[in-house]
Protein backbone atom coordinates (compact mmCIF):
# COMPACT_ATOMS: atom_id res chain seq x y z
CA UNK A 1 0.00 0.00 0.00
CA UNK A 2 3.08 2.28 0.03
CA UNK A 3 1.95 3.79 -3.27
CA UNK A 4 -1.59 4.37 -1.90
CA UNK A 5 -1.09 7.89 -2.57
CA UNK A 6 -0.22 7.56 -6.03
CA UNK A 7 -3.08 5.85 -7.36
CA UNK A 8 -5.08 7.95 -9.54
CA UNK A 9 -8.49 9.52 -8.04
CA UNK A 10 -10.51 6.76 -10.33
CA UNK A 11 -8.54 4.02 -8.90
CA UNK A 12 -8.78 4.88 -5.54
CA UNK A 13 -12.44 5.65 -5.60
CA UNK A 14 -12.46 2.12 -7.57
CA UNK A 15 -10.92 0.57 -4.54
CA UNK A 16 -13.09 2.01 -2.02
CA UNK A 17 -16.47 1.27 -3.43
CA UNK A 18 -15.19 -2.55 -4.17
CA UNK A 19 -14.33 -2.21 -0.18
CA UNK A 20 -17.36 -0.45 0.80
CA UNK A 21 -19.95 -3.22 -1.26
CA UNK A 22 -17.77 -6.13 0.22
CA UNK A 23 -18.60 -4.30 3.85
CA UNK A 24 -22.17 -4.38 3.05
CA UNK A 25 -22.36 -8.15 2.29
CA UNK A 26 -20.57 -8.68 5.82
CA UNK A 27 -23.41 -6.16 7.26
CA UNK A 28 -26.01 -8.65 5.80
CA UNK A 29 -25.12 -11.71 7.35
CA UNK A 30 -24.21 -9.46 11.02
CA UNK A 31 -27.84 -9.06 11.09
CA UNK A 32 -29.49 -12.01 9.94
CA UNK A 33 -27.34 -13.98 12.96
CA UNK A 34 -28.92 -10.18 15.05
CA UNK A 35 -32.18 -11.06 14.40
CA UNK A 36 -31.80 -14.99 15.45
CA UNK A 37 -31.74 -13.31 19.36
CA UNK A 38 -35.10 -11.83 18.94
CA UNK A 39 -37.07 -15.01 17.92
CA UNK A 40 -35.56 -17.06 20.91
CA UNK A 41 -35.85 -16.80 24.54
CA UNK A 42 -33.14 -19.74 25.33
CA UNK A 43 -31.16 -17.95 22.28
CA UNK A 44 -30.24 -21.48 21.37
CA UNK A 45 -30.14 -20.33 17.49
CA UNK A 46 -28.05 -17.05 17.94
CA UNK A 47 -25.73 -19.36 20.35
CA UNK A 48 -25.23 -22.11 17.89
CA UNK A 49 -24.57 -19.10 15.12
CA UNK A 50 -22.14 -17.50 16.96
CA UNK A 51 -20.53 -20.68 18.07
CA UNK A 52 -20.14 -21.08 14.12
CA UNK A 53 -19.12 -17.57 13.47
CA UNK A 54 -16.46 -18.13 15.65
CA UNK A 55 -15.19 -21.78 15.29
CA UNK A 56 -15.76 -22.67 11.67
CA UNK A 57 -11.78 -22.43 9.35
CA UNK A 58 -13.13 -20.82 6.84
CA UNK A 59 -15.08 -17.85 9.01
CA UNK A 60 -11.99 -17.73 10.53
CA UNK A 61 -9.94 -16.63 7.42
CA UNK A 62 -13.10 -14.66 6.05
CA UNK A 63 -12.30 -12.52 9.15
CA UNK A 64 -9.37 -11.62 8.40
CA UNK A 65 -10.30 -10.99 4.46
CA UNK A 66 -13.19 -8.92 6.32
CA UNK A 67 -10.36 -6.83 8.76
CA UNK A 68 -8.33 -5.88 5.51
CA UNK A 69 -11.43 -4.59 3.83
CA UNK A 70 -12.43 -1.93 6.87
CA UNK A 71 -8.42 -0.84 6.47
CA UNK A 72 -8.52 -0.38 3.10
CA UNK A 73 -11.98 1.39 2.72
CA UNK A 74 -10.98 3.68 5.61
CA UNK A 75 -7.53 4.18 4.68
CA UNK A 76 -8.74 5.62 1.20
CA UNK A 77 -11.73 7.21 2.91
CA UNK A 78 -9.07 9.33 4.53
CA UNK A 79 -6.92 10.15 1.79
CA UNK A 80 -9.70 10.72 -0.55
CA UNK A 81 -10.82 13.13 2.30
CA UNK A 82 -7.95 14.90 2.75
CA UNK A 83 -6.62 15.50 -0.85
CA UNK A 84 -10.63 17.05 -1.36
CA UNK A 85 -10.15 19.20 1.20
CA UNK A 86 -6.93 20.89 0.01
CA UNK A 87 -8.40 20.96 -3.65
CA UNK A 88 -9.89 24.08 -2.47
CA UNK A 89 -7.65 26.44 -0.01
CA UNK A 90 -10.12 29.27 -0.50
CA UNK A 91 -13.12 28.53 1.06
CA UNK A 92 -16.40 30.30 -0.53
CA UNK A 93 -18.14 32.98 2.05
CA UNK A 94 -21.22 31.47 0.97
CA UNK A 95 -21.44 27.92 1.40
CA UNK A 96 -22.80 25.99 -1.95
CA UNK A 97 -26.14 24.48 -1.56
CA UNK A 98 -26.62 22.27 -4.67
CA UNK A 99 -25.56 18.90 -4.00
CA UNK A 100 -28.13 16.46 -5.03
CA UNK A 101 -27.04 13.81 -3.05
CA UNK A 102 -26.91 15.17 0.65
CA UNK A 103 -25.57 13.03 2.85
CA UNK A 104 -22.37 12.71 0.35
CA UNK A 105 -21.16 15.66 2.43
CA UNK A 106 -21.03 13.83 5.50
CA UNK A 107 -19.44 10.93 4.42
CA UNK A 108 -16.32 11.32 6.51
CA UNK A 109 -18.11 12.40 9.75
CA UNK A 110 -20.74 9.35 9.54
CA UNK A 111 -17.42 7.17 8.68
CA UNK A 112 -15.56 8.13 11.68
CA UNK A 113 -18.68 7.44 13.51
CA UNK A 114 -19.14 3.97 12.61
CA UNK A 115 -15.34 3.59 13.02
CA UNK A 116 -15.27 4.33 16.81
CA UNK A 117 -18.40 2.48 17.06
CA UNK A 118 -16.92 -0.55 15.75
CA UNK A 119 -13.58 0.00 18.25
CA UNK A 120 -16.57 0.31 21.05
CA UNK A 121 -18.24 -2.66 19.56
CA UNK A 122 -15.61 -4.97 18.99
CA UNK A 123 -14.33 -4.39 22.80
CA UNK A 124 -17.66 -5.02 24.28
CA UNK A 125 -18.28 -8.36 22.23
CA UNK A 126 -15.82 -9.67 20.21
CA UNK A 127 -12.83 -9.61 22.27
CA UNK A 128 -15.33 -10.60 25.22
CA UNK A 129 -16.42 -13.56 22.96
CA UNK A 130 -13.11 -14.28 22.11
CA UNK A 131 -10.54 -13.84 25.27
CA UNK A 132 -13.11 -13.04 28.49
CA UNK A 133 -14.80 -15.32 29.87
CA UNK A 134 -18.31 -16.16 29.06
CA UNK A 135 -20.95 -18.71 30.84
CA UNK A 136 -21.93 -21.83 28.84
CA UNK A 137 -25.09 -22.87 28.53
CA UNK A 138 -25.97 -26.29 27.35
CA UNK A 139 -28.78 -27.39 24.92
CA UNK A 140 -30.19 -30.60 23.24
CA UNK A 141 -27.83 -29.75 20.53
CA UNK A 142 -24.57 -29.27 21.93
CA UNK A 143 -22.96 -26.89 24.75
CA UNK A 144 -21.80 -23.17 23.34
CA UNK A 145 -20.90 -19.73 25.02
CA UNK A 146 -24.08 -17.87 26.53
CA UNK A 147 -23.29 -14.95 24.04
CA UNK A 148 -27.40 -14.03 23.92
CA UNK A 149 -26.95 -13.53 27.47
CA UNK A 150 -23.92 -11.37 26.96
CA UNK A 151 -25.89 -9.42 23.93
CA UNK A 152 -28.90 -8.82 26.57
CA UNK A 153 -26.69 -7.70 29.58
CA UNK A 154 -25.14 -5.38 27.64
CA UNK A 155 -28.09 -3.83 25.77
CA UNK A 156 -29.84 -3.08 29.22
CA UNK A 157 -26.96 -0.29 29.94
CA UNK A 158 -28.72 3.00 29.10
CA UNK A 159 -25.55 4.61 27.47
CA UNK A 160 -24.72 1.46 25.22
CA UNK A 161 -28.16 1.53 23.83
CA UNK A 162 -28.32 5.45 23.22
CA UNK A 163 -24.74 5.30 21.36
CA UNK A 164 -25.83 2.08 19.04
CA UNK A 165 -28.93 3.93 18.22
CA UNK A 166 -27.03 6.96 16.94
CA UNK A 167 -24.09 5.08 15.10
CA UNK A 168 -26.67 2.95 13.46
CA UNK A 169 -28.55 5.72 12.14
CA UNK A 170 -25.55 7.31 10.73
CA UNK A 171 -23.92 4.22 9.12
CA UNK A 172 -27.98 3.94 7.35
CA UNK A 173 -27.06 7.77 6.27
CA UNK A 174 -23.31 6.44 5.14
CA UNK A 175 -25.34 3.47 2.80
CA UNK A 176 -27.86 5.89 1.52
CA UNK A 177 -25.20 8.00 0.01
CA UNK A 178 -22.75 5.19 -0.62
CA UNK A 179 -24.68 2.29 -2.26
CA UNK A 180 -25.41 4.25 -5.51
CA UNK A 181 -22.28 6.05 -5.30
CA UNK A 182 -20.55 2.89 -5.10
CA UNK A 183 -22.11 2.00 -8.88
CA UNK A 184 -21.19 5.35 -10.15
CA UNK A 185 -17.47 5.23 -9.20
CA UNK A 186 -17.80 1.44 -10.40
CA UNK A 187 -18.91 3.04 -13.73
CA UNK A 188 -22.29 1.89 -13.60
CA UNK A 189 -24.59 4.65 -14.98
CA UNK A 190 -27.58 3.46 -16.88
CA UNK A 191 -30.62 5.37 -17.84
CA UNK A 192 -33.27 2.85 -16.72
CA UNK A 193 -31.59 1.14 -13.98
CA UNK A 194 -29.48 3.78 -12.12
CA UNK A 195 -32.54 5.22 -10.85
CA UNK A 196 -33.86 1.81 -9.31
CA UNK A 197 -30.58 1.16 -8.11
CA UNK A 198 -30.68 4.48 -6.09
CA UNK A 199 -34.57 3.16 -4.48
CA UNK A 200 -32.96 -0.37 -4.03
CA UNK A 201 -30.00 1.28 -2.12
CA UNK A 202 -32.22 3.88 0.11
CA UNK A 203 -34.70 1.26 0.78
CA UNK A 204 -31.75 -1.57 1.30
CA UNK A 205 -30.50 1.32 3.99
CA UNK A 206 -33.35 2.09 5.98
CA UNK A 207 -34.43 -1.65 6.32
CA UNK A 208 -30.76 -2.35 7.32
CA UNK A 209 -30.28 0.26 10.09
CA UNK A 210 -34.13 -0.88 11.49
CA UNK A 211 -33.20 -4.30 11.64
CA UNK A 212 -30.22 -3.43 13.63
CA UNK A 213 -32.18 -0.94 15.64
CA UNK A 214 -34.73 -3.45 16.42
CA UNK A 215 -32.09 -5.69 18.79
CA UNK A 216 -31.24 -3.35 21.46
CA UNK A 217 -34.61 -1.32 21.55
CA UNK A 218 -36.35 -4.45 21.86
CA UNK A 219 -34.31 -5.66 24.84
CA UNK A 220 -33.81 -2.39 26.33
CA UNK A 221 -37.73 -1.52 26.21
CA UNK A 222 -38.76 -5.01 27.26
CA UNK B 1 -34.04 47.68 -8.82
CA UNK B 2 -31.51 48.84 -6.10
CA UNK B 3 -28.93 46.54 -4.85
CA UNK B 4 -26.09 46.01 -2.64
CA UNK B 5 -22.86 43.96 -3.79
CA UNK B 6 -20.51 42.26 -2.09
CA UNK B 7 -18.04 41.72 -4.52
CA UNK B 8 -14.41 40.11 -3.99
CA UNK B 9 -11.66 42.98 -4.39
CA UNK B 10 -8.36 41.33 -4.99
CA UNK B 11 -5.42 43.57 -6.59
CA UNK B 12 -3.44 41.05 -8.19
CA UNK B 13 -2.66 37.29 -7.73
CA UNK B 14 -0.34 37.89 -4.97
CA UNK B 15 -2.16 40.48 -3.12
CA UNK B 16 -4.93 39.46 0.03
CA UNK B 17 -8.10 40.43 -1.23
CA UNK B 18 -11.17 41.31 0.68
CA UNK B 19 -15.37 41.35 -0.23
CA UNK B 20 -16.39 45.32 -0.54
CA UNK B 21 -19.72 46.75 -0.55
CA UNK B 22 -21.26 48.58 -3.43
CA UNK B 23 -24.78 50.15 -4.06
CA UNK B 24 -25.94 50.15 -7.60
CA UNK B 25 -29.38 51.74 -8.27
CA UNK B 26 -32.07 51.84 -10.66
CA UNK B 27 -31.39 48.25 -12.29
CA UNK B 28 -33.62 46.87 -14.75
CA UNK B 29 -35.24 43.29 -14.70
CA UNK B 30 -34.51 43.08 -17.91
CA UNK B 31 -30.51 44.09 -17.31
CA UNK B 32 -28.41 40.66 -17.76
CA UNK B 33 -25.93 40.19 -14.71
CA UNK B 34 -22.77 41.59 -16.45
CA UNK B 35 -24.68 44.75 -18.05
CA UNK B 36 -25.23 45.26 -14.26
CA UNK B 37 -21.55 44.61 -13.15
CA UNK B 38 -20.57 47.00 -16.51
CA UNK B 39 -23.19 49.75 -15.06
CA UNK B 40 -20.95 49.41 -11.27
CA UNK B 41 -17.69 49.97 -13.01
CA UNK B 42 -18.48 52.77 -15.21
CA UNK B 43 -19.56 54.60 -11.85
CA UNK B 44 -16.61 53.27 -10.27
CA UNK B 45 -14.48 54.59 -13.56
CA UNK B 46 -16.44 57.88 -13.50
CA UNK B 47 -15.43 58.19 -9.35
CA UNK B 48 -11.81 57.42 -10.17
CA UNK B 49 -11.66 54.39 -8.57
CA UNK B 50 -10.55 50.75 -10.27
CA UNK B 51 -13.46 48.75 -11.85
CA UNK B 52 -14.58 45.04 -10.92
CA UNK B 53 -12.27 42.60 -13.31
CA UNK B 54 -14.18 39.52 -14.31
CA UNK B 55 -14.08 37.46 -17.40
CA UNK B 56 -16.56 38.12 -20.45
CA UNK B 57 -16.00 37.20 -23.54
CA UNK B 58 -19.27 36.34 -26.03
CA UNK B 59 -21.98 37.14 -23.82
CA UNK B 60 -23.96 34.71 -25.59
CA UNK B 61 -23.76 31.41 -23.65
CA UNK B 62 -21.26 29.73 -25.71
CA UNK B 63 -17.74 31.08 -25.01
CA UNK B 64 -17.24 29.58 -21.64
CA UNK B 65 -15.28 32.52 -20.22
CA UNK B 66 -17.48 34.23 -17.71
CA UNK B 67 -17.82 32.46 -14.66
CA UNK B 68 -18.73 34.22 -11.18
CA UNK B 69 -20.04 32.71 -8.26
CA UNK B 70 -23.35 34.08 -7.33
CA UNK B 71 -24.72 33.78 -3.65
CA UNK B 72 -23.47 30.28 -3.31
CA UNK B 73 -24.09 29.00 -6.91
CA UNK B 74 -21.89 28.66 -10.13
CA UNK B 75 -23.88 31.17 -12.58
CA UNK B 76 -26.35 32.47 -10.53
CA UNK B 77 -29.65 30.79 -9.49
CA UNK B 78 -30.78 30.28 -12.91
CA UNK B 79 -30.36 26.55 -13.82
CA UNK B 80 -28.69 25.24 -17.17
CA UNK B 81 -27.58 29.24 -18.05
CA UNK B 82 -24.16 30.93 -17.99
CA UNK B 83 -23.71 33.97 -16.06
CA UNK B 84 -23.67 36.26 -19.20
CA UNK B 85 -27.54 34.70 -20.30
CA UNK B 86 -28.70 35.18 -16.58
CA UNK B 87 -30.59 37.88 -16.00
CA UNK B 88 -31.27 40.69 -13.16
CA UNK B 89 -35.28 39.47 -12.76
CA UNK B 90 -34.00 36.69 -10.76
CA UNK B 91 -33.35 39.10 -7.92
CA UNK B 92 -35.23 41.41 -5.81
CA UNK B 93 -35.37 44.99 -5.34
CA UNK B 94 -33.03 45.80 -2.19
CA UNK B 95 -31.46 42.60 -1.80
CA UNK B 96 -27.64 41.77 -1.32
CA UNK B 97 -25.85 39.90 -4.08
CA UNK B 98 -22.36 38.06 -2.97
CA UNK B 99 -19.88 37.59 -5.95
CA UNK B 100 -16.71 35.75 -5.43
CA UNK B 101 -14.36 34.10 -8.02
CA UNK B 102 -14.00 30.08 -8.89
CA UNK B 103 -12.79 28.64 -6.23
CA UNK B 104 -10.11 25.93 -6.45
CA UNK B 105 -5.93 25.29 -6.17
CA UNK B 106 -5.99 24.67 -9.89
CA UNK B 107 -7.65 27.69 -10.45
CA UNK B 108 -5.98 30.73 -9.30
CA UNK B 109 -7.52 34.44 -8.89
CA UNK B 110 -5.67 36.37 -11.19
CA UNK B 111 -7.52 39.62 -10.61
CA UNK B 112 -11.06 40.31 -8.69
CA UNK B 113 -13.09 37.92 -9.83
CA UNK B 114 -10.82 36.54 -12.73
CA UNK B 115 -9.36 33.13 -12.46
CA UNK B 116 -6.56 31.62 -14.35
CA UNK B 117 -8.36 28.50 -15.80
CA UNK B 118 -5.20 27.25 -17.72
CA UNK B 119 -5.27 24.26 -16.05
CA UNK B 120 -8.46 23.39 -17.85
CA UNK B 121 -6.19 23.82 -21.08
CA UNK B 122 -3.50 21.96 -19.84
CA UNK B 123 -5.85 18.62 -19.20
CA UNK B 124 -6.82 18.81 -22.88
CA UNK B 125 -3.17 19.38 -24.22
CA UNK B 126 -2.83 15.90 -22.32
CA UNK B 127 -5.13 14.19 -24.47
CA UNK B 128 -8.21 15.87 -25.72
CA UNK B 129 -7.61 15.85 -29.06
CA UNK B 130 -7.21 12.82 -31.83
CA UNK B 131 -3.86 12.73 -33.18
CA UNK B 132 -4.70 12.11 -37.06
CA UNK B 133 -6.21 14.34 -39.88
CA UNK B 134 -9.69 13.15 -40.21
CA UNK B 135 -9.90 14.88 -43.33
CA UNK B 136 -12.75 17.12 -44.50
CA UNK B 137 -16.52 16.68 -43.95
CA UNK B 138 -17.30 13.03 -44.56
CA UNK B 139 -20.32 11.92 -46.92
CA UNK B 140 -23.40 11.71 -44.99
CA UNK B 141 -23.38 7.44 -43.68
CA UNK B 142 -20.13 7.05 -44.79
CA UNK B 143 -19.11 6.11 -41.23
CA UNK B 144 -21.56 4.40 -39.66
CA UNK B 145 -22.80 5.78 -36.03
CA UNK B 146 -25.46 4.70 -34.08
CA UNK B 147 -27.72 7.34 -33.70
CA UNK B 148 -27.78 7.12 -29.84
CA UNK B 149 -24.22 7.38 -29.86
CA UNK B 150 -23.66 10.71 -31.76
CA UNK B 151 -26.99 12.42 -29.73
CA UNK B 152 -25.10 11.06 -26.90
CA UNK B 153 -21.88 12.26 -28.11
CA UNK B 154 -23.23 16.06 -28.91
CA UNK B 155 -24.67 16.62 -25.38
CA UNK B 156 -20.79 15.92 -24.18
CA UNK B 157 -19.31 18.05 -26.57
CA UNK B 158 -21.30 21.36 -25.50
CA UNK B 159 -18.97 21.49 -22.14
CA UNK B 160 -18.23 25.21 -22.87
CA UNK B 161 -14.97 24.72 -20.25
CA UNK B 162 -16.46 27.50 -17.84
CA UNK B 163 -15.03 25.12 -14.91
CA UNK B 164 -18.48 25.93 -12.83
CA UNK B 165 -18.71 21.69 -12.14
CA UNK B 166 -15.19 22.13 -9.82
CA UNK B 167 -16.58 25.87 -9.15
CA UNK B 168 -19.84 23.79 -7.33
CA UNK B 169 -18.04 20.74 -6.22
CA UNK B 170 -17.56 20.57 -2.64
CA UNK B 171 -14.16 18.95 -3.79
CA UNK B 172 -13.15 21.14 -6.38
CA UNK B 173 -13.31 18.24 -8.80
CA UNK B 174 -13.02 18.35 -12.55
CA UNK B 175 -14.69 15.20 -13.61
CA UNK B 176 -17.21 16.42 -15.22
CA UNK B 177 -15.48 18.47 -16.92
CA UNK B 178 -13.45 15.64 -18.24
CA UNK B 179 -15.46 12.78 -18.57
CA UNK B 180 -17.47 15.66 -21.16
CA UNK B 181 -13.92 15.97 -22.86
CA UNK B 182 -13.32 11.87 -22.81
CA UNK B 183 -16.86 10.90 -23.82
CA UNK B 184 -17.56 12.94 -26.75
CA UNK B 185 -14.75 10.78 -28.61
CA UNK B 186 -14.92 7.65 -27.00
CA UNK B 187 -18.15 7.31 -28.51
CA UNK B 188 -17.46 7.85 -31.83
CA UNK B 189 -15.30 6.02 -33.92
CA UNK B 190 -12.77 8.61 -34.81
CA UNK B 191 -11.76 9.06 -31.33
CA UNK B 192 -12.31 5.26 -30.05
CA UNK B 193 -8.71 4.73 -31.55
CA UNK B 194 -6.63 6.48 -29.11
CA UNK B 195 -9.65 6.34 -26.05
CA UNK B 196 -7.46 4.07 -23.59
CA UNK B 197 -4.41 6.37 -23.86
CA UNK B 198 -6.23 9.51 -23.61
CA UNK B 199 -8.36 8.39 -20.74
CA UNK B 200 -5.20 7.26 -18.99
CA UNK B 201 -2.97 11.07 -19.80
CA UNK B 202 -6.47 13.55 -19.12
CA UNK B 203 -7.14 11.65 -15.95
CA UNK B 204 -3.44 11.81 -14.84
CA UNK B 205 -3.18 15.51 -15.74
CA UNK B 206 -6.32 16.52 -13.66
CA UNK B 207 -4.89 14.64 -10.75
CA UNK B 208 -1.33 16.12 -10.92
CA UNK B 209 -3.14 19.79 -11.19
CA UNK B 210 -4.50 19.61 -7.65
CA UNK B 211 -8.51 18.70 -8.80
CA UNK B 212 -10.04 17.03 -5.72
CA UNK B 213 -12.00 13.74 -6.31
CA UNK B 214 -15.06 12.57 -7.16
CA UNK B 215 -17.35 11.85 -4.54
CA UNK B 216 -20.35 11.28 -6.73
CA UNK B 217 -22.21 14.90 -4.76
CA UNK B 218 -23.52 15.73 -8.01
CA UNK B 219 -23.41 19.26 -7.65
CA UNK B 220 -21.47 20.07 -10.44
CA UNK B 221 -24.42 18.53 -12.70
CA UNK B 222 -26.97 20.51 -11.23
CA UNK B 223 -24.53 23.60 -11.93
CA UNK B 224 -23.62 23.08 -15.40
CA UNK B 225 -24.97 25.28 -17.81
CA UNK B 226 -25.49 22.91 -20.25
CA UNK B 227 -26.65 20.35 -18.05
CA UNK B 228 -23.70 17.96 -18.80
CA UNK B 229 -24.72 14.61 -17.16
CA UNK B 230 -23.04 13.01 -14.33
CA UNK B 231 -23.71 9.88 -16.64
CA UNK B 232 -20.37 10.57 -18.74
CA UNK B 233 -18.62 10.58 -15.19
CA UNK B 234 -19.58 6.52 -15.11
CA UNK B 235 -18.46 6.29 -18.70
CA UNK B 236 -14.84 7.42 -17.79
CA UNK B 237 -14.51 5.32 -15.11
CA UNK B 238 -15.79 2.49 -17.35
CA UNK B 239 -13.08 3.73 -19.73
CA UNK B 240 -10.85 4.22 -17.31
CA UNK B 241 -10.99 1.24 -15.57
CA UNK B 242 -10.86 -0.93 -19.09
CA UNK B 243 -7.58 0.98 -20.14
CA UNK B 244 -5.93 0.37 -16.71
CA UNK B 245 -6.81 -3.39 -17.17
CA UNK B 246 -6.23 -4.48 -20.88
CA UNK B 247 -4.11 -1.28 -22.25
CA UNK B 248 -1.06 -1.92 -23.40
CA UNK B 249 0.36 1.19 -22.84
CA UNK B 250 -0.13 2.45 -19.08
CA UNK B 251 0.51 5.73 -17.83
C1 LIG C 1 -19.85 -1.13 7.79
C2 LIG C 1 -19.14 -0.15 7.45
C3 LIG C 1 -19.10 0.60 6.13
C4 LIG C 1 -19.73 0.37 4.94
C5 LIG C 1 -20.67 -0.77 4.59
C6 LIG C 1 -19.33 1.42 4.03
C7 LIG C 1 -19.75 1.55 2.72
C8 LIG C 1 -19.40 2.57 1.86
C9 LIG C 1 -19.73 2.66 0.46
C10 LIG C 1 -20.51 1.61 -0.33
C11 LIG C 1 -19.22 3.83 -0.02
C12 LIG C 1 -19.30 4.37 -1.44
C13 LIG C 1 -17.98 4.15 -2.13
C14 LIG C 1 -17.78 4.89 -3.40
O1 LIG C 1 -18.61 5.65 -3.87
O2 LIG C 1 -16.71 4.72 -3.98
C15 LIG C 1 -18.58 4.49 1.08
C16 LIG C 1 -17.95 5.72 1.01
C17 LIG C 1 -17.20 6.29 2.03
N1 LIG C 1 -16.86 5.70 3.24
FE1 LIG C 1 -17.68 4.01 3.94
N2 LIG C 1 -18.48 2.28 4.68
C18 LIG C 1 -18.30 1.80 5.97
C19 LIG C 1 -17.48 2.33 6.95
C20 LIG C 1 -16.68 3.45 6.80
C21 LIG C 1 -15.76 3.89 7.79
C22 LIG C 1 -15.48 3.21 9.14
C23 LIG C 1 -15.18 5.01 7.30
C24 LIG C 1 -14.12 5.75 8.07
C25 LIG C 1 -13.59 6.80 8.09
C26 LIG C 1 -15.76 5.29 5.99
C27 LIG C 1 -15.47 6.36 5.17
C28 LIG C 1 -16.04 6.59 3.94
C29 LIG C 1 -15.88 7.80 3.17
C30 LIG C 1 -15.05 9.01 3.56
C31 LIG C 1 -16.61 7.61 1.98
C32 LIG C 1 -16.79 8.62 0.88
C33 LIG C 1 -15.80 8.39 -0.16
C34 LIG C 1 -16.18 9.02 -1.41
O3 LIG C 1 -17.37 9.29 -1.65
O4 LIG C 1 -15.26 9.27 -2.16
N3 LIG C 1 -16.67 4.29 5.72
N4 LIG C 1 -18.68 3.71 2.21
S1 LIG D 1 -19.06 20.31 -17.69
FE1 LIG D 1 -20.49 22.07 -17.63
S2 LIG D 1 -19.81 23.21 -15.81
FE2 LIG D 1 -18.12 21.86 -16.35
S3 LIG D 1 -16.79 23.04 -17.69
FE3 LIG D 1 -18.23 21.93 -19.06
S4 LIG D 1 -19.93 23.35 -19.37
FE4 LIG D 1 -18.78 24.17 -17.62
S1 LIG E 1 -19.44 35.25 -21.94
FE1 LIG E 1 -19.33 33.58 -23.35
S2 LIG E 1 -20.47 32.07 -22.24
FE2 LIG E 1 -20.75 33.82 -20.99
Amino acid sequence: MGNSLAYSSITKKIIMSLAGLFLISFLLVHLGINLLILFDKTYESFNMAAHFMATNPLIQVFQWVLFIGFIIHIIYGIIVQIQNWSARPVKYMKKGYSELSYFSKFMIHTGVVVFIFLIIHFANFFIVAKFGHVEEITYKSGTYENMGAVVFETFKIGWYVVFYVLALLLLGFHLEHGIQSAFQSLGFNHWRYTPVIKIIGTLFSILITLGFLAIPLVIYFT
Amino acid sequence: MDLTLKIWRQASAKAKGQFVNYQVQNISAEASFLEMLDILNESLVAKGEEPVAFDHDCREGICGACSLYINGRPHGPDRGITTCQMHMRNFKHGETIIIEPWRAKPFPVIKDLMVDRSSFDEIIQAGGFVSVRTGGIPDANSIPIPRRNAELAMDAAACIGCGACVAACKNASAMLFVSAKVSQFALLPQGRVEAQERVQRMVAKMDELGFGNCTNTYACEAECPKEISVSNIARMNREFLSAKLISHKTF
